[in-house]
């Protein structure tokens, strides 16, 4: 079914607000309405597409369903983006409509064919002669860009069903209580932004936005806005814990708190654990090719695990919880033999919520309907999910492959380790050595044979860090995704000047 | 066969359904032991409910039949959702935390 009628079902509840948005405030009925003007702007457009540039904030619900009732594809982009960038991917794009905030108007150019300032937008759906197209809910409805860590980013199309399945497979419908708040910081060109926008007015909760992210800033609207639950990547949840610490804010609203995007440091979750002892804290591992969630890792599976003695169970803090009920996984090796519970292999998925399509490429599900994630994985005994990192990073030391999160996981639990990230660096006697890039803990310089030794005491010898670098910070994407391939190059590109003769 | 999406209403309480998954058997969806039509369609005032099929139903929650089908209950109403004479189970799912 179309992702509009899950706009259409909150309207049983009109008068809630479903928006905070900066100085707007909408509530169904006017989101709705505007959604029906928006569908009238898109469809007199000509358009077969509709492009937005811009933090999100209103205009993503916005433009997700003016463009749903106008039977037209949207695609929110990466506002960081250079103006080649953008274009490049505009170009990319049948006919797009390109709706842009001013800031990045510039940027833009006279790509697509048409080009409105979100202001515009606004002002014209406010106006414009209402449509409503019935989409076939096969058709495509959001196209994603892949951020493009590991290659040319790709666009993942996502059908009304792939979406309308997750939300109504992951939530109850009509499930907030009055009053509920959710505060969304995620930006709209990432998958949890569209589900947060879709999945937040179906159970009935009001989305605090805050565009442009900034710790105190969060700090200040969980208060202000009574907010009830939030959703942070990793780089986020470090710098609220910061402002958590210094202001002594214990956030008496917030009920859930969910993590996710990228691997987060479990000295950092039990730090925040501690901080805010009443929040259910919830990891959500996804991707842009599943429609956002695919496995959940619960507060009460971070009670269970946080408190055990027993050692399996305390582990799985560090997973990724169990799949949701609509999605079924496999663990497989190489030669695609399904593996049973604690052996590692390529994570796959099938379910309804899950594409695996990508213009231009068509469907990588094998037969039986199952989505290679490329991530490296293994359950369990009993079906928790546990993620090595993406099968691109594997370090391959003579022969031998190593998974970065593995070695990761140790160093960071090391008390001079605030964070770091192992890569593979050029080698011509290993083809890679083990680098761990590390960020020491405030005003510390870690002994680097003592991090070495911290890891040999815990992994076999091979994965001991052949070398062991000093940053201020991880270079890291909007979404606190490592740029993993920025570090390699820098590494490899200092190799080869130290070998050059003096 | 009705389409996924579709929204229907009760005749004699004030139930609506939305059709998630659609199946011949809905054809004969009944609420309160009446036929649900279309919402915002005529409703046939000379119905009255079936006094054995009027446990009700709970808003939010899923409805299934043996046969696949599955409806999502938008407005509660007195009549218990059937297909013919037999009456729709409810589906339990554990509510998941908001992730995003």
């Amino acid at each position: 079914m179309s992702i509009s009628l899950l706009l259409e079902m909150a309207l049983a509840n009109p008068e809630r607000t479903a928006v905070v948005s900066g100085q707007l405030r909408l509530t169904v009925d006017e989101l709705s309405a505007l959604a029906d003007g928006g569908a009238g702007v898109i469809a007199a457009s000509g358009a077969e597409h509709v492009a937005y540039v811009g933090t999100g904030g209103a205009m993503l619900p916005l433009l997700l369903f003016s463009s749903a009732r106008a039977a037209v594809p949207v695609t929110p982009l990466n506002y960081r983006l250079s103006a080649d960038g953008l274009r490049t991917l505009i170009d990319r794009l049948p006919r797009a409509l390109v709706v842009v905030d001013d800031e990045y108007r510039d940027a833009v150019g006279d790509a697509g064919v048409r080009v409105l300032s979100s202001a515009e937008f606004l002002a014209a759906a406010r106006t414009a002669e209402p449509a409503a197209e019935f989409a076939d809910p096969d058709s495509v409805a959001v196209v994603l860009f892949t951020s493009g860590t590991t290659s040319a980013p790709k666009a993942v199309e996502l059908t009304h069903n792939n979406l309308t399945s997750y939300v109504m497979g992951t939530v109850e419908f009509d499930s907030a209580a009055d009053g509920d708040a959710a505060l969304i910081c995620v930006p709209p060109y990432h998958i949890a932004g569209v589900g947060a926008a879709l999945s937040n007015p179906y159970a009935g909760r009001k989305m605090v936005y805050l565009t442009t992210f900034d710790a105190a800033e969060w700090v200040r609207l969980v208060g202000d806005e009574g907010v009830t639950s939030a959703t942070v990547v990793p780089t986020m949840l470090d710098r609220i814990v910061k402002v958590l610490e210094t202001d002594h804010a214990t956030l008496p609203s917030l009920r859930t708190l969910a993590y996710g995007g990228s691997k987060v440091a479990l000295p950092l979750v039990r730090k925040a654990l501690s901080l805010l002892p009443h929040v259910g804290f919830v990891n959500a591992y996804g991707l842009t090719e599943t429609s956002s969630t695919i496995a959940v890792l619960t507060p009460d599976d971070h009670r269970a695990a946080l408190g055990s003695p027993d050692e399996a169970a305390a582990r799985r803090l560090g997973s990724v919880g169990q799949p949701v009920p609509s999605i079924e996984v496999q663990i497989r090796a190489e030669d695609g033999t399904v593996l049973g519970s604690g052996e590692t292999g390529e994570l796959f998925v099938r379910g309804e919520q899950v594409s695996g399509r990508y213009t231009g490429i068509g469907s990588v599900l094998d037969e039986q309907g199952w989505f290679p994630t490329r991530d490296v994985a293994y359950l369990d005994d009993e079906g928790y999910l546990f993620i090595g990192g993406r099968s691109d990073d594997t370090i391959i030391r003579g022969g031998e492959n190593i998974a970065p999160a593995e070695i990761e996981d140790v160093l960071v639990e090391h008390p001079h380790v605030h964070d770091c990230a192992v890569v593979g660096a050029e080698d011509p006697e290993w083809g890679q050595i083990i680098v761990a890039v590390v960020v020491p803990a405030a005003d510390i310089t870690p002994d680097i044979e003592d991090l070495r030794s911290f890891v040999r005491g815990q992994l076999r010898g091979s994965r001991t860090p052949d070398r062991v670098v000093f940053r201020g910070e991880l270079p890291t994407n909007a979404t606190g995704k490592v740029l993993r391939r920025d570090l390699v190059a820098e590494l490899n590109a200092e190799q080869s000047t130290s070998k050059e003769p003096a | 066969m009705i389409k996924n999406g579709t929204r229907l209403q009760s005749q004699v309480c004030d139930t609506q359904v939305i059709v998630v998954r659609s199946a011949d058997s809905l054809d004969d969806l009944r609420a309160g032991g009446a036929p649900l039509v279309p919402v915002g369609s005529d409703v046939d005032g000379g119905l009255s409910i079936d006094e054995s099929l009027a446990e009700g139903n709970l808003m939010g929650k899923r409805y299934v039949d043996d046969a696949g089908a599955e409806v999502l209950v938008t407005k509660a109403g007195k009549g218990t959702l059937s297909v013919g004479s037999t009456p729709l189970a409810i589906k339990e799912a554990k509510p998941l935390p908001a992730s995003d």
